[in-house]
């Protein structure tokens, strides 16, 4: 199919039920970062484990860097590992029995062999993680976790990253120096973000492209 | 210190425990998977008869077991076909001994697996692992503390087997009489009360140290989810 936006990094056509409403979200998404904005519960969650593979969509299609995730009406549907969608949840979920260096290390060997988006040194340096990196998940701060949670993505060699309220759990001052992460990841590594949100002010702030998400 | 025949039992009563709870442990761990993860129908039955040894008489489990892995069992017969036979042998003390311990440890492992956030194995997936990696270096590893603890009370279990066992293999000294066999046969001897204490002492100085060495190998481990679920296990 060539209906597919020129110049589009991300397309996105899903419909899926959940129990009462249907969430039906349809955008393309240049290069940058483009946010889904919307207030909670309108499923902009879903729609990012729908690109992530986690959920399955009752129909549609989804591209990636001009490639096909999912197309119901085609019969595919990719793994979650074989995506390259590399997801910073809303939890987190950086693994508890592994060290700050073990969870950055976990999607690394694999993105080495396929497609390095920066090396491990890089990264650390990148998202100031040297002083970290024999701690246990569970001893950051929300800010610390929420650095290798970035981090722990970024070397996981992704093509996409997808921000789940990244700022959310955060004091000001934190936030600054997240955002500023996220900026740099923009402008410098020049990965593709879908960065879902609540708030207007960060949105206009970082986003190219906004996507609107009602209920 | 110990007669020819106090070893014997000893080296029988751990080789029957530690055969029953390795060999148990699969099963156990399939099972908790199962009744943790999984939302099926019949999941009740399943639930009902993996507990099934926890609530009957073991007596009843053993006869159980008699009909099911004698001669002419179902599962007895389609062994014998292969020449195998556990009737009257250290195996069916074993097996009998692994049967009483599956629903404890299928208990601590489920508890344990339910600790684990599945989210994590999401995250794991979509940071390159296939769905064998993910379960094996994040659920596995977590899971772990539960899987000692299931070990250890299946140990203590099986070691202390009776009824069951008694009423599938029988008591022969050498072949199938552990240590509680072997106690309840010498409380059966007119002048057997010397023999009594002595076995009594040994089993124990068995339960001790198995506890002692799990102690010590539980508080080796990391101290992180799951581990909640030991405590309220042991």
């Amino acid at each position: 199919m060539s209906c597919d936006d020129a110049g589009a990094v991300v397309s996105v056509d899903v419909a899926l039920a959940r129990g009462q409403h249907t969430i039906a979200v349809r955008f393309a998404a240049p290069a940058g970062l483009t946010a889904l904005l919307g207030p909670s519960g309108a499923g902009k969650t879903s729609v990012l484990d729908m690109i992530a593979g986690l959920l399955r969509p009752d129909r549609g299609r989804i591209t990636v860097a001009g490639e096909v995730l999912f197309d119901r009406a085609a019969g595919i549907d990719r793994a979650p590992e074989a995506r390259g969608c590399g997801y910073v949840f809303q939890d987190l979920r950086l693994f508890p029995h592994r060290r700050v260096r073990d969870n950055l290390l976990y999607g690394w060997r694999r993105a080495q062999r396929a497609r390095p988006l920066l090396g491990f040194d890089e990264a650390v340096a990148f998202l100031g993680l040297g002083a970290l990196l024999d701690r246990l998940p569970e001893t950051l701060s929300g800010g610390e976790a929420q650095r290798v949670a970035i981090g722990r993505a970024l070397l996981s060699g992704p093509r996409l990253l997808l921000l789940d309220e990244p700022l959310s759990s955060l004091d000001p001052p934190r936030r600054r120096e997240i955002m500023r992460v996220i900026e740099r990841i923009r402008d410098e590594l020049r990965l593709p973000i879908l960065y879902v949100s609540h708030d207007r002010e960060e949105v206009a702030r970082l986003a190219g492209m906004v996507v609107r998400i009602d209920r | 210190m110990l007669t020819a025949e106090e070893w014997q039992v000893v080296a029988l009563s751990l080789r029957v425990a530690v055969v029953a709870v390795l060999g148990c442990l699969p099963f156990a761990f399939a099972l908790a998977w199962l009744l943790a993860r999984r939302r099926f129908r019949g999941l009740i039955l399943v639930d009902a008869a993996v507990h099934l040894p926890l609530v009957l008489p073991p007596v009843v489990t053993g006869w159980l077991l008699l009909l099911l892995f004698g001669a002419r069992g179902p599962i007895g017969g389609w062994l014998a076909a292969l020449g195998i036979s556990v009737m009257f042998r250290w195996t069916g003390a074993a097996l009998a001994a692994g049967v009483m311990a599956l629903p404890l440890m299928v208990r601590s492992i489920r508890l344990s697996l339910e600790a684990i956030d599945p989210r994590l194995e999401a995250a794991a997936r979509t940071l390159g692992a296939g769905r064998w990696r993910a379960f094996a270096s994040i659920t596995l590893p977590l899971a772990l503390p539960g899987i000692l603890a299931a070990l250890v009370l299946g140990f203590a279990r099986a070691l202390g087997e009776f009824g069951a066992t008694i009423t599938f293999v029988a008591s022969i000294p050498g072949e199938t009489q552990t240590l509680p066999l072997a106690i309840f046969a010498a409380l059966q001897v007119p002048d057997g009360d010397t023999e009594v204490v002595r076995l009594a002492v040994l089993s124990v100085l068995l339960s001790l140290g198995a506890l002692v060495a799990s102690e010590t190998l539980v508080r080796r481990r990391y101290v992180g989810p799951g581990q909640e679920a030991v405590r309220n296990v042991l």
